[in-house]
């Protein structure tokens, strides 16, 4: 740069970096109140709801009753939680068994399956065959499942009502976008690496298992925690394929407590806490992951 | 090539997915298209032709589904379209406690449905609920939200929003964050303000994230269930109802080949308005 140029230039910035400055003074004001301003309406939005359940989870009847924020008068956690988890001969404890169960199978399941899928899906992108396939798999994504045909299927087939009827019917209703994922991460995986498997003499097989589903883990672990969510909080589906009370989900326990304890809402309220705690735990340990993965499936899918 | 490709690209990796797939939701949906045509008690049917579908669309009670699927989807996409823009555009700018704040709007995206409702209808009763209470504090009279036929509705949608509006901000935060800043520094130089830059940068350059959250919230509002469920279970009367809650409804009462032909009016519908959607949406991008 030469100094002609350099001089000219600190002439042309000596003004305005004085009104920079004094606009740097305001607008490090309007921060400021910008900030208090959204602090304050995300606390009354998103923060307020979160304190009046949890609150009122520790009150007594007559005082959640009375629907209000105050502070208990007298704290009953132990009781409440303790009743909710006792009700109905401990139908909650064996809710969560369930719901958690129902989604550590689905989920590993779904992996397994739509991580073989993708990879063949996008390796072998292009023909007509698996044109069609993807055609069916993008119809996934948009056409609500039929019901009740869905039901004579699992009863014909003996699976109506049972955990590995309802883990099917989850596998499937999540594939597509499973293997969407997983289809645009293998996309991101040269083909040299296939090559030099090849090369060394890994069949198809040995190449995907020991190879590729190793580096899938980034999306692996994405799927995990997005359709964690999405089966533990399932509600309509439990209610459809796996009705029966020994077989509640911790959602549909939530639903039949809701007539059940009409007129306790400190008990509707500890269950609400209770069944939530799982999915927070979740959030606080994967929180980037949950939103990479958001962004991913969204702009790619 | 072709044989090494059918040896390590085998389409039996896709056997087990597909059989899922298929069983559990393939053939269950080419089915509904016969059952739909049938009275139906899951052992036996008689074939009665559109009967089904003629009662659907005759009925009132029945009908009145559509027009609330139709108004639910569009105020909730509508909603998340708008909101989530102007707070992924707030979050992506040099806010204060911008992490934060971005953790707080996704957080309710984590609840189940089920508990927010039940939540969200305790709070909105008409007198002692914590919503009208605290407006009355302001000294406004809120209104029974899901008591009062004409706004019942929308409140539920509300709540959608309140619940959905995370993964809308987090989908447009992603799109405004791929945005190249020099765009950005040329309407700088340019002397344009940051509303300039919103309007002429954000909102065009945008616009791949945007479809997305149409698509995404379109189809989830048209297929919406749960919230509904929890809150008011179509009521009061018939104002809340959607179309996936008569099916479930006609579920319950036994009339399976009903609920089934509400099934296929669904799909249908979903495919009708959410493809042609895709298409268009996809057609007028800007790309970068």
């Amino acid at each position: 740069m030469s100094s002609e140029m350099s001089r000219v230039m600190n002439k042309g910035v000596g003004k305005p970096l004085n009104r920079g400055e004094n606009r740097g003074i305001s607008s490090a004001a309007k921060r400021i109140i910008v900030a208090a301003f959204s602090l304050m309406l995300s606390t009354a939005i998103f923060w307020i709801p979160f304190y009046f359940v949890i609150i009122n989870s520790f009150k007594n009847q007559a005082e959640s009753a009375l629907m209000n924020m105050s502070w208990p008068k007298s704290f009953h956690i132990l009781e409440n939680y303790r009743d909710v988890l006792t009700a109905a001969d401990h139908m909650l404890v064996r809710a969560f068994y369930n719901s958690m169960l129902l989604t550590v199978l689905s989920i590993t399941v779904l992996i397994i399956v739509s991580a073989m899928a993708g990879f063949v899906l996008h390796r072998r992108e292009g023909g007509r065959f698996s044109s069609f396939l993807n055609f069916l798999v993008l119809a996934g994504l948009m056409i609500p499942p039929a019901i009740v045909p869905t039901i004579w299927v699992l009863d014909s087939i003996g699976l109506f009502k049972t955990l590995a009827g309802i883990t099917f019917v989850e596998v499937a209703l999540h594939f597509p976008f499973a293997a969407i994922l997983y289809k645009a991460f293998v996309a991101t995986l040269p083909r040299e690496i296939d090559e030099s498997a090849l090369i060394d003499g890994a069949g198809g097989g040995r190449l995907f298992f020991s190879i590729i589903f190793p580096l899938l883990k980034p999306v692996t672990s994405t799927i995990i925690v997005l359709e964690s969510i999405n089966v533990f909080n399932d509600f309509v589906n439990p209610l459809y394929f796996f009705p029966g009370s020994s077989n509640a989900t911790v959602q549909l326990t939530l639903y039949n407590f809701m007539s059940r304890f009409t007129t306790s809402w400190n008990l509707l309220f500890a269950d609400i806490v209770l069944i939530s705690i799982p999915m927070l735990i979740l959030f606080i340990f994967f929180n980037k992951k949950i939103v990479a993965g958001m962004t991913a499936g969204a702009i790619k899918g | 090539m072709t044989k090494l490709t059918i040896r390590t690209y085998s389409y039996l990796f896709l056997i087990p997915a597909f059989l899922i797939y298929f069983v559990f939701y393939l053939l269950p949906t080419v089915l509904s298209l016969f059952f739909s045509m049938t009275r139906w008690t899951l052992t036996d049917w008689n074939y009665i032709g559109f009967d089904n579908y003629v009662t659907f669309f005759s009925e009132t009670a029945l009908s009145i589904g559509f027009r609330n699927t139709l108004i639910y989807a569009v105020v909730t996409c509508g909603l998340k379209v708008i909101l989530g823009l102007l707070l992924g555009a707030f979050l992506t700018s040099t806010v204060l406690f911008k992490n934060y704040l971005r953790s707080v709007i996704f957080f309710p995206t984590l609840l189940s449905t089920i508990a927010v409702g039940i939540a969200f209808s305790i709070m909105m009763h008409p007198s002692q609920g914590l919503i009208n209470t605290s407006l009355a504090v302001f000294g406004i009279d809120g209104p029974d939200w899901l008591g009062n036929t004409k706004i019942a509705l929308l409140s539920v949608a509300l709540v959608d929003v309140w619940k959905g509006i995370g993964v809308a901000t987090v989908i447009y935060i992603a799109g405004i964050s791929a945005i190249p800043g020099e765009y950005y520094e040329a309407l700088k130089i340019d002397g344009g303000s940051s509303m300039n830059a919103f309007r002429y940068i954000t909102v065009p350059l945008s616009r791949p994230a945007m479809n997305s959250v149409i698509i995404l919230s379109f189809i989830g509002g048209l297929r919406s269930f749960d919230l509904i469920w929890a809150m008011t279970k179509g009521g009061p009367g018939f104002t809340t109802d959607l179309i996936a809650s008569i099916i479930y409804k006609q579920y319950q009462a036994g009339f399976y080949g009903l609920a089934t032909a509400g099934n296929v009016i669904l799909f249908v519908g979903v495919s009708l308005l959410a493809f042609p959607l895709y298409k268009y949406l996809t057609k007028s991008e800007v790309h970068l």
